[in-house]
């Protein structure tokens, strides 16, 4: 199964997505915490991974066991602890935190759920989640299930000082998210099956292969006109599916424009076909380039302007695109910071952050200030597979990526030149080529800036 | 690269000099370093070709290998060097220093000093790093004996190649990275890794442009390269018959000693102009006065040279041929440990460092405008003294509420940000400036144009203080900083990071490939895989 179209019925599609999770609670099942010891999940963008977290904690812990779920940011705990305890009322849920940690108001309106900083205050809930650096202090006790979510955004060294915590465990992730990244740039462990620098699925996978890989194959959130371009380039060799059909999501906007402009065909454009290329002059700029700046609040503002309703299978009625529901995503922090100065007061609640910080979160309207836009050279940073995908897989029914011309020549002009290793398994997909796929697809939908 | 060393080497192509980038210098240099220029045979594995060694600049001492294909040479060449660079590294011995211990631990004993190796650039110290590993497994007896020196010098250069990777560690130097740390040249990154490239940026000789100087330093005949690796053309030309006169077979031993010596003569004008430079830049970096926080790194150098020289003695086995799982885990927390602090040190060390990371946002300098020195803090069990200030700044931190900083020059206290907000203008700049309207999604208005050029703003920060106050609840004098006086804060800190915990090695898990065998030291340990 490659790229598959949007075509996909709704029913064929929920059939799937149940078939999937049915497939890992089987597995689940299974483990037996000695020859069968865990199993990997993987999830494309928006696929219910969360959904199976909280489905798999509850099923073990009614099943009389108790689990320990460990995430990677505190945001993330949160939001888990809060859809666990939404959707097991009356089960006692623990939140391990760290000593300065601020309850956020979405955990403690739970009465079931305990906030404490040891564990040993938690001994009589079936779940306990926290952090992997806050499990990592937890020095004994040992737990007979582990879930562990955004596994491909831990690294190895910090599974090294959990996993004797646990006797089996369910690693949840997307494959095509950021790689985790050090501060520290050697090549000393390169090819070692425990290379503290991967990822933990990785070391996980490498040392034991027996261990079984289970797909989600549908994509809840992305649309009909996304799937396709982002399962060709970031998810070649397994695809997948949306969950929605391509009359399900419109985007439409509440008055016309007067006159035209680029910044208006562009935003009409991506309402129309889900993308749209902003592309501007081509030519060599400083990371925070300030046209490119300028461009991204202007389309970001133009949407609110312009009154864009958003119908989609949770709102068949339509819901307005709200300063909430819109993002706009950079590569380096100091472009997200230029962005926010540039936008208008008013525009206060759009999120503009880095990819690193987007992974996992969810809007109507993404917009993309391209990785590459105005560089000299490609670098591995920029070139990385996984960056690209956070930025345009965020988005429920537009995506605008702004860039300076000439992205597809500065990649033919900069093959990737990072040394190969012996015993490193080459990774994919690859940056260079999704890049190029990604590309390749929005110059049919490019809006020349004037 | 951070824009202000982007400017700087904008402004070394315009000058034509290269431009500093630090007001203070941020390695140490020991008195007597030794310096060694090493250079392998093209072709070859890591095969050492002549080093010129010394711990002085007048008598360096050539070592060549006459057949580098030769492993009994190469090994004999190995046994040379180690007489020199262990002797030296023991006469570090010769004097130890008592340190006191912290609290309730008693004092300990460290040599007073650490030997310094300088190579010339990052390259030297990958040759470093694997004479290291091809020298330390091999054994004083047995099937291809060598020097009871060898393992010894293996053992040693892999500790130092090995140090290389800590940042901040001075042990084992590459010029270019300790030149470049230094100075911005009007070159790339790349073109920097000559150091006769370099040298000529930084310190052209009379009459001459940086940018021709550097030029002058491309050529191979003036400034044959640094090592390892060794002019193409010069080993065509030359390299490749002098090997091969020494090679004749033994009948004529004349004619070999001739070879030999013209050999000796040829590597020696290679390496004599590196040799001179490497000396130029020591005595270049060492014009610039240290930071104040050089000297505690190299205390660090100090107590890691002196607990390897214990395992030494104590007869520890060889460092094995790579990490095992939770060994590779804990080395990366070190190391991200390490590079933080560092990182931080040279921040506060160095005002021009600082202001990269002002532009970055994570600090900013300003003037204290409001100070509520005698602030308590009555909300918890006991009263604390939690004094107010309020620091105007014209940089735009990217800071939020609730974040800790630090000031360089009060490095015992902590500042907690209560709030940021954009100062008053002061009214000689004010400018009326129109609250833009919410528009109504309903009125389409044309999409917004570019934004004029930004008004400078001026930003205060609110910080309530914490420690280095005295125990009373009235603060010690000095000790609040008071209105008028200019203070630096920033995001970096130099406080001590707990290492994380991890399992022992019996203790590796599962997910890692379980508990490794325990590690024997073998003779194979010296053959390579590929080999």
């Amino acid at each position: 199964m490659t790229a598959a179209g949007p075509a996909a019925g709704h029913a064929t599609a929920a059939e799937l997505a149940a078939g999937a999770v049915a497939g890992v609670m089987t597995d689940l099942a299974r483990l037996d915490g000695r020859g069968q010891r865990g199993i990997v999940v993987d999830s494309p963008p928006g696929a219910g991974k969360s959904t199976l977290v909280v489905r798999a904690a509850a099923e073990i812990a009614a099943a009389g066991e108790q689990v320990m779920v460990v995430a990677q940011t505190n945001s993330q705990v949160d939001d888990l602890v809060d859809r666990l305890a939404t959707a097991a009322p009356g089960m006692a849920v623990g939140r391990l935190s760290a000593q300065a940690h601020q309850p956020a108001p979405q955990v403690t309106r739970h009465a079931a759920v305990t906030v404490a900083q040891q564990v040993g205050g938690l001994a009589g809930c079936p779940v306990v989640i926290g952090t992997a650096a806050k499990w990592a202090t937890v020095s004994d006790g040992s737990w007979p299930w582990a879930i562990i979510d955004e596994a491909y955004q831990m690294r190895s060294d910090m599974l090294i000082r959990i996993a004797g915590r646990f006797q089996r465990a369910l690693f949840v992730g997307d494959p095509g998210q950021l790689d985790p990244f050090s501060t520290i740039d050697i090549d000393r462990w390169a090819g070692l099956t425990w290379d503290p620098m991967q990822s933990a699925v990785a070391v996980l996978l490498r040392n034991n292969p027996d261990i079984s890989t289970h797909r989600l194959p549908v994509s809840w959130r992305l649309p009909g006109t996304a799937v396709p371009v982002i399962a060709e380039a970031f998810y070649p060799f397994t695809g997948f599916l949306a969950g929605t059909g391509p009359a399900e999501r419109r985007l439409e906007f509440a008055t016309s424009a007067l006159g035209t402009g680029p910044v208006d065909e562009a935003v009409q454009t991506a309402a129309a076909s889900g993308w749209a290329l902003y592309e501007l002059p081509a030519r060599q700029t400083v990371r925070t380039d300030r046209e490119a700046v300028a461009a991204c609040a202007a389309l970001a503002e133009r949407f609110l302007q312009r009154g864009a309703v958003a119908y989609s299978e949770r709102a068949p009625g339509g819901a307005p695109v709200t300063v909430g529901r819109i993002a706009i995503g950079t590569a380096h922090r100091d472009q997200a910071r230029a962005i926010r100065a540039a936008l208008n007061p008013w525009l206060d609640g759009i999120t503009v952050d880095t990819a690193n910080r987007l992974q996992g979160r969810e809007y109507d309207v993404v917009i993309v200030l391209h990785p590459l836009s105005g560089r000299r050279d490609a670098t591995a940073f920029h070139l990385e597979a996984g960056r690209l995908c956070v930025l345009t897989s965020r988005h429920r029914h537009a995506c605008i990526v702004v860039a300076r011309a000439g992205i597809p020549e500065l990649l033919d002009a900069h093959p990737s030149t990072e040394p190969v290793h012996l015993n490193v398994p080459a990774k994919f997909p690859d940056g260079w080529e999704a890049n190029q796929a990604v590309m390749a697809h929005l110059e049919r939908l490019r809006v020349r800036a004037l | 690269m951070s824009t202000l060393t982007s400017l700087a080497r904008a402004q070394a192509v315009a000058t034509g000099t290269a431009q500093p980038v630090c007001t203070r210098r941020h390695v140490h240099l020991s008195d007597r370093p030794l310096v060694l220029v090493p250079l392998v045979l093209a072709g070859e594995a890591n095969a050492p070709l002549a080093a010129l060694v010394g711990d002085d600049s007048r008598t360096g001492r050539l070592l060549v290998v006459s057949q580098p294909r030769n492993r009994d040479r190469r090994f004999a060449f190995a046994a040379e060097l180690a007489h020199i660079v262990v002797s030296y590294i023991e006469g570090y011995y010769a004097s130890a220093q008592a340190v006191p211990g912290g609290r309730g631990q008693d004092d300990r004993i460290r040599f007073a000093d650490a030997p310094q190796l300088v190579v010339p650039n990052p390259a030297c110290i990958a040759f470093v790093r694997m004479l290291g590993r091809s020298t330390r497994f091999r054994r004083p007896s047995g099937e291809y004996a060598v020097d009871p020196a060898v393992p010894v010098l293996g053992r040693w250069l892999s500790y130092f190649a090995e140090r290389a990777e800590h940042p901040g560690s001075c042990l084992l130097l590459a010029a270019t990275d300790a030149v470049a740390l230094h100075w911005a040249s009007g070159q790339s990154p790349v073109e920097d890794l000559n150091l006769a490239a370099l040298m000529g940026w930084i310190d052209p000789p009379a009459g001459m442009t940086g940018a021709q100087a550097a030029a002058a330093g491309e050529d191979p005949v003036t400034w044959p390269p640094a090592g390892p690796a060794t002019d193409p053309t010069f080993d065509n030309e030359v390299l490749a018959q002098l090997i091969a006169a020494c090679d004749l077979p033994d009948d004529d031993a004349r004619a070999r000693q001739r070879a030999e010596t013209a050999l000796q003569a040829a590597l020696a004008a290679q390496v004599a102009p590196t040799w001179r430079l490497m000396w130029r830049a020591v005595g270049l970096l060492r014009g610039i006065p240290p930071g104040g926080r050089v000297a505690a790194r190299w205390d660090a150098d100090k107590d890691s040279f002196t607990s390897y020289a214990g395992y030494l003695r104590d007869d520890g086995p060889p460092q094995p041929r790579r990490d095992a799982a939770v060994a590779a885990a804990l080395r990366l927390n070190w190391l991200e440990r390490a590079q933080a602090s560092y990182t931080a040190q040279r921040a506060m060390d160095d005002p021009l460092v600082m202001a990269e990371h002002r532009l970055a946002g994570e600090a900013f300098a300003g003037t204290v405008t409001a100070a509520e020195p005698g602030r308590l803090d009555s909300s918890g069990k006991r009263r604390k003294l939690r004094p107010l200030i309020t620091v105007t700044t014209e940089d735009s931190p990217r800071i939020d509420p609730g974040v800790m900083l630090v000031s360089p020059s009060r490095p015992g206290q902590q500042a907690r940000v209560i709030s940021v907000s954009a100062a008053p203008v002061q009214p000689e700049s004010a400018q009326a400036v129109p609250p833009p309207a919410a528009p109504s999604p309903a009125t389409a208005v044309p999409a917004t144009a570019v934004p004029a050029v930004p008004v400078r703003s001026r930003v205060a920060v609110v910080l309530e203080l914490a420690g280095g106050m005295g125990r009373a609840l009235v603060p010690e004098p000095g000790s609040v900083p008071e209105p008028g006086e200019r203070l630096c804060y920033t995001t970096l800190t130099d406080s001590y990071q707990p290492a994380g915990s991890f399992p022992d090695r019996a203790g590796t898990p599962w997910t890692h490939g379980g508990p490794p065998p325990e590690y024997v030291p073998a003779d194979e340990d010296a053959s390579e895989a590929w080999s």
